[in-house]
């Protein structure tokens, strides 16, 4: 969580690589991340570990280093905005958003219970810290464009990311999205796709193919990056990179290959873990695991 | 020289110079501009139709082009909307009360974020158009999203007199809104209050309970029935969201016929009418009342006008619904 200057990256990429001690406490967060992901679905006892399994990497690079924010001021008219199109991930983000003082840490003890803000889909009206509610995948990068766009009307200074699943890509308002926002070269745009390759029902590519992706975002008038979303130092240099270049005119996205369920070896083989629980000596183990390796 | 030489001729880009009564939506959103709000307009491919081309010669900064692609349109409407900024974004009727029906409930009603949709050439009014561009359901679908207001002005000078009170209305608005050559129900201008119709009489015999373009045809209808020895009124219920429920009441209450009447625009079921039987209902008035609209169909094909006295939806054809009604 630290501002950027608001540069060009001609200066080359490796001004915006961070350092070693950056790279540690980014990879922890991660962790904490995956950690608080299992404490809570273990409350509801229904969630989605692997969709935030995948994305943790992105999640930590942005809260915890890229992204422009105040802690304890979810409503800082100046901060960078985060939109989310796989909403059912947000028990990843309530974590971050409650240790980034937006919200108590309680809170997090009472998810998904009756009266709770925190459900299985981030809640702009009940959550500080949720820049636009989700939960209807397709919606978020049009979202974005708006928060994004009004800026020629408030003049406030900002970027705005936002995040989609591969199975998003076959919803067609995304495609609407892409086309306005090429076409008014908005520059303050960074998209996200969590490639994790898969979706409710099986393997994105066996039931709707979105491939070429790069080449389909490059034909609609975007900047393409592809990265490891769980190359912790790769992720933060490029988004980094991303959000300083203040040469760029056009909107940015970036490929992030992931693997779903990243972190706990049998949600990593089996596509069935979209949606699950797992029993507190599973999960005992899950933790284990987690806390055991350096991703 | 080419081009047509008939002077009756006429291209797409000169509609909005034949729909002058869809002025009123670019002179709303201008007189908020230079009164000091921070109003963006937005259109999908139709700002000749809409007449936003008039707010966008006005003001281009604030005018948002989004090409053919509703559901984008409203999601970015409400992402701006977040920022303070006040959008406001039209399409057909059609497009926004169905294609983009779950859009408005995500991101802009479930949301909060003070969106103003405009819902134009609602009802029957693209004629031969067809049923793919034909609103009879919108009041259904957007009067059942909570925290969603729903108007549907009778002519431009009640539009624009909304719109006025738009900017102190803190809840996303759909505005209904016909296709500018709807006769004028306010001559000398009007005044709009959410949550308040415009009564123009109480009648005896029958109050009609009308909105948009039917208003006007009722209050002929009731002209020429109070002519012939009728006490007939009319209420002009432009606030269908909130509902004027006191007026209702009211017009049940001063019936000796017990008897009242809706007429809209829009399919009898889930529209204005449905939603004057729940207040009777839910007050207990056990009165009759006819439901005067579409009657759960798809209009033939026919120009508007044509449309209008074949589901008895202009002046004569209520009058005679109203009578058939009394008589039985």
């Amino acid at each position: 969580m630290t501002l950027q200057p608001d540069v060009s990256t001609s200066a080359g990429h490796n001004s915006h690589q961070p350092d070693a001690t950056t790279i540690e406490h980014l990879r922890e967060r991660a962790q904490f991340i995956r950690l608080e992901t299992i404490r809570l679905i273990d409350i509801a006892k229904t969630g989605h570990y692997t969709s935030v399994f995948s994305a943790a990497e992105v999640f930590s690079a942005l809260y915890y280093d890229v992204m422009n924010l105040r802690r304890g001021e979810p409503g800082w008219e100046g901060r960078d905005r985060f939109t989310i199109g796989k909403g059912h991930a947000a028990v990843g983000l309530f974590p971050i958003y409650a240790d980034l003082g937006f919200f108590p840490k309680e809170w997090l003890d009472n998810y998904t219970r009756l009266g709770s803000p925190l459900g299985d889909h981030p809640d702009m009206r009940k959550v500080p810290g949720v820049d636009f509610s989700s939960g209807s995948i397709g919606h978020a990068l049009s979202n974005a464009i708006g928060i994004a766009l009004a800026q020629r009307w408030t003049g406030q200074d900002y970027k705005v990311f936002c995040m989609m699943g591969d199975g998003e890509m076959q919803e067609g308002q995304v495609w609407e999205a892409a086309l306005f926002a090429a076409q008014n070269r908005m520059k303050n745009l960074i998209a996200i796709v969590d490639r994790n390759g898969f979706q409710l029902d099986g393997r994105v590519d066996e039931v709707m193919g979105i491939e070429p992706l790069d080449q389909k975002w490059r034909a609609f008038g975007w900047e393409v990056h592809t990265v490891d979303g769980h190359d912790i130092a790769a992720v933060t240099t490029l988004l980094r990179r991303l959000r300083a270049d203040g040469a760029r005119e056009k909107p940015a996205l970036v490929i992030s290959k992931t693997v779903k369920g990243r972190g706990v070896s049998y949600m990593e083989t089996e596509p069935g873990w979209h949606l699950g629980w797992l029993d507190p000596t599973d999960a005992q183990e899950a933790i284990a695991e987690i806390k055991a390796q350096v991703i | 020289m080419n081009g047509p030489k008939s002077p009756n001729s006429w291209q797409y880009r000169g509609l909005n110079m034949v729909n002058p009564g869809l002025d009123h939506l670019s002179n709303g959103l201008i007189d908020l501009v230079k009164t000091g709000h921070n109003v963006v307009a937005g259109s999908a491919d139709l700002q000749y139709s809409n007449g936003l081309n008039r707010f966008a010669e006005a003001y281009p900064d604030r005018y948002i082009s989004f090409g053919i692609s509703e559901q984008n349109m409203v999601s970015t409407a409400a992402g701006i909307a977040t920022t303070g900024v006040v959008p406001f974004v039209a399409t057909f009727a059609s497009f926004l009360g169905l294609l983009t029906c779950e859009q408005i409930r995500m991101d802009v009603a479930y949301s909060a974020q003070p969106v103003r949709l405009v819902g134009h050439h609602t009802g029957i009014s693209l004629g031969f158009y067809g049923t793919s561009h034909h609103a009879t359901e919108d009041i259904g679908t957007m009067r059942s999203i909570a925290d969603l207001t729903v108007v549907s002005p009778s002519d431009g000078a009640q539009l624009e007199a909304a719109i006025r009170a738009s900017a102190n209305w803190d809840q996303p608005i759909y505005f209904r809104i016909g296709r500018g050559r709807d006769p004028v129900v306010y001559e000398g201008g009007t005044t709009f209050e959410f949550g308040k119709a415009h009564v123009h009489g109480f009648g005896e015999d029958l109050t009609i309970i009308a909105c948009g373009i039917t208003v006007h045809a009722a209050l002929e209808a009731a002209a020429a029935m109070n002519a012939a020895g009728r006490s007939v009124g009319v209420i002009d219920m432009a606030s269908i969201k909130p509902l004027d429920r006191d007026a209702i009441i009211e017009a049940a209450d001063r019936s000796k016929s017990g008897r009242l009447m809706t007429v809209e625009e829009h399919n009898v079921l889930g529209g204005l009418g449905a939603a004057v039987a729940e207040v009777l209902t839910d007050e207990g008035k056990g009165i009759r009342l006819k439901r005067h609209g579409i009657h759960d169909e798809y209009s033939l094909i026919a120009p508007p006008t044509h449309l209008y006295a074949h589901y008895k939806l202009d002046g004569a054809g209520i009058r005679a619904v109203a009578e058939e009604f009394l008589r039985s």
